[in-house]
């Protein structure tokens, strides 16, 4: 407490965060820190927290208890000098479907407080950047999700903001989009911008986040970088599909000396996991086993955890669910 | 800037985007336009001969335009006010609440640019109805500055209602919830006043409330300011209706002090969810 530590500057910091609605404890307790120049993927379930934290990291709502300053800005005490600095840009695309593209980022620059020709610029500069200079002039109840997403992170970087705070940027998107959104994040990241974003992708954690802070029920199970994270799970794992469904329970006690722990079995796709040592060698003795058990396979091979393996493992869903199977 | 000017300047912002919202969506302007349009005749041709005011000899619908007319402009700019609310609790429920929120600027600016905008749109629905009332046989029959204080008190009076409508807007925080609830209130407050019907033709405990009513002290204003009150109407009993411009005023300034503070701090809070 108070004592300076040798470590980099943390542009985030947070420290007991608490929010309870009613019985809710929506945020219970989260610490995180997030050096300057770097990404935080919030990762987390619906209902996690995330939302919660986001508002609370950006002023809009009053924890109940703990602390956190952003760019060494109380969020509480400083809130709006702090406004001034941070750009915000929320799970629902939060532009007025009335006015214009141009006139969105025009209203924001000058509630900014650019003054009106600098407001005007700025909103051009960004339209262009977004790729929106065609559709500027038109109302934006014509535009697609994507556009309308795009819309509002350039509403959220009028004012040039060091440290962005993007929650759920892709929920919602079609494939394409998102692809659209992750490279608009990438450039902005490159150029040096602090970033955190939550996301309940595992897939976009991966690949925006230097690090990566996993919530559930209020509170951060898990921080590290996707690789750290994944190696919290163990090392490779040999993934085996079998024919028929009679046939899961055999290549289970086929397959439990061989490996290296638990077999997981998804029963619904007849498919066994299992972390295993000596990558191909294993599998090759547990494709030799079940063969001579008379198992039917019809997909094998080795494969990285991910995420979502890191994921299962940390919340318990994976556990709460599998004794349930294991009882039927 | 000091604080004021900048809490302006971000009030006039918030202003041009409403205005150009009413410039965009066709149904509101129609709203405001047609309806008003449909309230004056309808009354003026339905009612127009059925009802008596007291110090007419007989049912004269020509008199009853002349009366009809400050009553359906003070129902109508009320009207124009629960747009506020409805305005309010869409913009909290589409998130754009949220991205004022996330701005560094004046806490109030959205208000006062959404009430702001409002009567606009109120001065818009004024201007149709004074035209078709002189359509169907309305005239002023006082001085352009006792006219002019006529209208001015109309719309104060639905500035400061549409205070309490944003203020309601931010609690139901759902557009369709706000307007079933809002016009289960306007409707007999509007109606329950000297608006359509002259107070004394109303029975006891209604007779009462309608005396006491702002809405009927507005009307009442009105219509001694555009000189309509007809010859022969016996004076006024109550307090209120005796002093109109006094209670009106007094009522318009209560609705200020109480909502402004009230429905800022709601507007804080209901955006902190």
């Amino acid at each position: 407490m108070g004592t300076a530590r040798l470590a980099p500057v943390s542009t985030i910091t947070a420290q007991g965060l608490r929010k309870r609605y009613g019985a809710v404890h929506a945020v219970d307790g989260i610490d995180l820190s997030v050096e300057r120049g770097t990404v935080l993927g919030l990762l987390g379930p619906n209902g996690a927290g995330k939302t919660t934290t986001v508002r609370i990291l950006t002023t809009l709502l009053r924890p109940d208890a703990g602390q956190a300053s952003v760019l060494g800005l109380d969020v509480v005490r400083d809130a709006r000098e702090l406004m001034r600095r941070i750009g915000v840009s929320g799970q629902y695309a939060a532009v007025d479907e009335n006015l214009t593209g141009f006139e969105n980022l025009e209203m924001v620059g000058r509630l900014y407080h650019l003054g009106v020709r600098r407001a005007r610029t700025r909103a051009d500069e960004l339209l262009e950047r977004f790729g929106l200079t065609e559709a500027a002039r038109r109302p934006v109840r014509g535009y697609s999700g994507g556009m309308r997403r795009r819309l509002d992170l350039a509403g959220a970087l009028v004012a040039e903001p060091e440290v962005l705070f993007l929650d759920e940027p892709t929920t919602g998107l079609d494939p394409r989009s998102r692809l659209g959104m992750w490279d608009v994040i990438g450039e902005l990241v490159r150029s040096g911008t602090t970033v955190l974003l939550t996301t309940q992708y595992l897939e976009e954690a991966d690949q925006l986040a230097d690090t990566i802070a996993v919530i559930d029920h209020g509170r951060v199970i898990a921080q590290g970088t996707a690789d750290e994270l994944k190696s919290q799970v163990g090392g490779e794992r040999v993934a085996v599909t079998v024919g028929r469904a009679e046939e899961v329970a055999t290549a289970r006690d086929v397959l439990r000396p061989l490996v290296a722990g638990e077999v997981g079995v998804e029963e619904h796709t007849r498919t066994l996991t299992a972390p295993v040592t000596g990558g191909t060698g294993a599998l090759v003795a547990v494709l030799r086993a079940l063969g001579d058990a008379g198992v039917d396979v019809l997909d094998a091979g080795i494969r990285r955890p991910t995420l979502d393996d890191v994921f299962l493992t940390l919340t318990g869903h994976e556990a709460e669910s599998a004794p349930q199977e294991a009882g039927a | 800037m000091t604080p004021i000017v900048q809490a302006l300047a971000d009030g006039w912002t918030v202003t041009r985007r409403n205005l150009i919202t009413i410039k965009r969506v066709p149904d509101l302007l129609v709203g405001s336009i047609v309806s008003p349009i449909m309230f004056v005749l309808l009354f003026a041709y339905v009612f127009g001969g059925s009802i008596a005011l007291p110090g007419a000899s007989e049912l004269d619908p020509a008199l009853y335009r002349e009366f009809l007319i400050a009553g359906i402009f003070a129902q109508t700019v009320i009207f124009g006010a629960t747009i506020t609310g409805s305005g309010m609790a869409q913009d909290l429920k589409k998130g754009i609440i949220d991205r004022f929120r996330s701005l560094p600027m004046a806490p109030s600016a959205v208000l006062v640019g959404r009430t702001g905008a409002d009567v606009v749109n109120n001065v818009l629905t004024v201007v149709i109805m004074s035209l078709t009332g002189l359509v169907v046989g309305w005239r002023i029959n006082s001085s352009v500055g006792e006219a002019l204080l006529g209208y001015v008190l109309l719309l104060f009076f639905a500035y400061c209602i549409s205070w309490l409508m944003a203020y309601v807007g931010l609690l139901v925080r759902t557009p369709e919830v706000f307007n079933n609830a809002v016009f289960i209130v306007i409707f007999p407050l509007t109606f329950i006043a000297n608006t359509f019907v002259p107070s004394q033709n109303l029975p006891g405990v209604l007779r009462t409330f309608a005396e006491w009513n702002p809405v009927s002290s507005v009307t009442q204003a009105a219509r001694e300011l555009f000189g309509n009150v007809l010859p022969g109407t016996p004076d006024p009993t109550t307090w209120p209706l005796q002093n109109p411009v006094l209670y009106t005023v007094l009522w318009g300034v209560a609705l200020l002090v109480v909502f402004v503070p009230l429905t800022v701090r709601q507007y804080q809070r209901a955006a902190a969810r």
